[in-house]
């Protein structure tokens, strides 16, 4: 584990604060008048996900975190774990449920995840921007309009629940933008 | 990637040799004599909170980058020089942000026989020359804390000061001193809002202890006759009536020191020349230290000092 100063703070640099991983979002040095100077900063919990405004002094010492942000493949759950791997290395991983969040309903076997890892482990698991999800409930299709006006919901296999226009049909693949829970198009 | 180009435009490369003609214009009308000074010098400054540039081989021990003009300016005014200025480079570590370059540009300039008053006036007839005409506000200290805060900095006691400065800023560094809780807020909530719709504001009466090098005013021990000057929520500038009494700077000097052995840091030789100098007698006068990359930056209405300069720093 490394040291830094508040002259090596820079957004996106990953400290510890109280035991636990923090991002740098944003980083102001200031000198008010002739006296001390100090770094006034924004961090994100990487953990819980709160963000604290949070002052040092100029100089001061800062641990940093062992973050390592990574694209893993991921292979499988077992319900209480979900498992990556690395394309390279073919070493494995295994997240919790913290780590995977609401995620989880985006999580399609081999597709690439980005997975953070604090000291080796899973902290934080995103999915791809987009994926292909495929509908196992939703209200029968309007045969015929394809208007685009109007929508319903539709239940995928894995749980997601997304706004889908009303021509959709259980058995669909869909492309779902996982930012915002939203339907793109067919797949 | 290609990092070989300057980070301002050539505009504004333009427009800092426009704003240097017009300062010495300025100066030149007034028979104030452009001086220089040397960057390197044997001493360096004993400031709690300030950190100078070594250079090795060119001094018997490592020499200094100054972190401003002011003492050899000062040796300048002790021998006879009368009112002068300069423009040059200063040097400062550990600075650097949106509003600070380690190496960044300053005027800096001395006028005798006035006081701080008197410097206040010409600064501001300086500034409506090179950004046009804009109305002077006026505040002390404890006033702007009353209008912005509703406290008296004077009088508020830690404990209220810690509380207001953590629901404001949020966490922050252990065992601040009340002047860095004051000056954090002031920071964060009063400047912002200096010298905005075409004002330029004064800020009058530090507190005793933050006088630097500034008199403390004979008529109100608690005040140091220092003002700073603010505009678009910048601080530009800083002067003082100057201390003239060198046993009592020595004794700043040796406070400041005692102050860096407690607190873990080096303490700094005394820069002897400097005292020797105030010793044979400094004139009455008032000087003050002027910013220019940050007066660039308000007259080009730009938000960062890279783009301002040609190389900065980082």
């Amino acid at each position: 584990m490394g040291t830094i100063t508040t002259n090596d703070l820079r957004n996106g640099i990953k400290i510890m604060l109280d035991g636990e991983p923090c991002s740098v979002v944003d980083n102001q040095f200031v000198r008010p008048g002739k006296g001390q100077a100090f770094s006034k900063t924004k961090v994100l919990y990487l953990l819980t996900g709160r963000t604290v405004e949070k002052t040092f002094k100029s100089g001061e010492s800062i641990e940093t975190a062992d973050i390592l942000d990574t694209s893993m493949e991921y292979l499988y759950t077992d319900g209480e774990f979900w498992y990556f791997m690395d394309s390279d290395t073919f070493e494995q991983v295994s997240a919790d449920s913290k780590a995977v969040g609401d995620n989880a309903k985006y999580l399609i076997e081999q597709d690439k995840c980005h997975v953070m890892l604090w000291n080796g482990n899973p902290i934080q698991i995103n999915p791809p921007n987009f994926v292909v999800l495929e509908v196992t409930d939703t209200d029968p299709g309007l045969k015929g309009d394809t208007s685009g006006g109007g929508s319903k919901p539709a239940t995928m296999h894995t749980g997601a629940v997304v706004r889908v226009p009303l021509f959709v049909n259980i058995g669909d693949k869909l492309k779902i933008d996982t930012r915002t829970n939203e339907y793109v198009s067919r797949a | 990637m290609s990092n070989w180009q300057p980070s301002c435009s050539i505009e504004t490369l333009k427009a800092r040799a426009e704003l240097y003609v017009q300062i010495r214009e300025f100066f030149a009308g007034k028979n104030v004599l452009e001086v220089e000074t040397p960057l390197l010098m044997q001493h360096g400054v004993t400031d709690r909170y300030m950190q100078s540039m070594q250079v090795h081989g060119v001094y018997s021990s490592p020499g200094f980058l100054q972190t401003s003009p002011e003492y050899a300016m000062k040796r300048l005014l002790a021998a006879g020089s009368g009112s002068i200025y300069q423009i040059g480079k200063a040097f400062r570590l550990e600075e650097s942000g949106a509003r600070h370059n380690p190496e960044f540009t300053m005027l800096e300039w001395y006028r005798v026989d006035f006081d701080h008053w008197a410097l206040m006036d010409e600064t501001f007839e300086l500034l409506v020359k090179v950004l046009g005409q804009r109305q002077r506000v006026n505040y002390s200290y404890q006033e702007a804390f009353k209008v912005f805060l509703n406290i008296n900095p004077f009088t508020i006691s830690l404990e209220q000061l810690k509380i207001l400065s953590e629901k404001t800023l949020g966490e922050l560094p252990d065992n601040l001193e009340p002047d860095d809780y004051l000056s954090l807020l002031f920071e964060d909530q009063i400047e912002p809002k200096l010298g905005t719709e075409n004002t330029i504001t004064f800020i009058i009466d530090f507190p005793a202890s933050q006088s630097a090098l500034a008199k403390i005013d004979p008529k109100n021990p608690k005040v140091a006759q220092r003002f700073e000057v603010y505009i678009e929520g910048f601080e530009l500038a800083n002067g003082f009536n100057e201390l003239q009494d060198s046993g009592e700077q020595l004794e700043r000097f040796k406070a400041d020191n005692a102050w860096r052995k407690a607190n873990g840091l080096e303490e700094v030789d005394i820069d002897t020349n400097f005292i020797q100098g105030l010793e044979s007698g400094l004139p009455q006068c008032a000087g003050i230290a002027l910013g220019l990359d940050r007066l660039l930056m308000i007259h080009l209405n730009l938000k960062h000092i890279k783009q301002v300069l040609a190389f900065p720093a980082h």
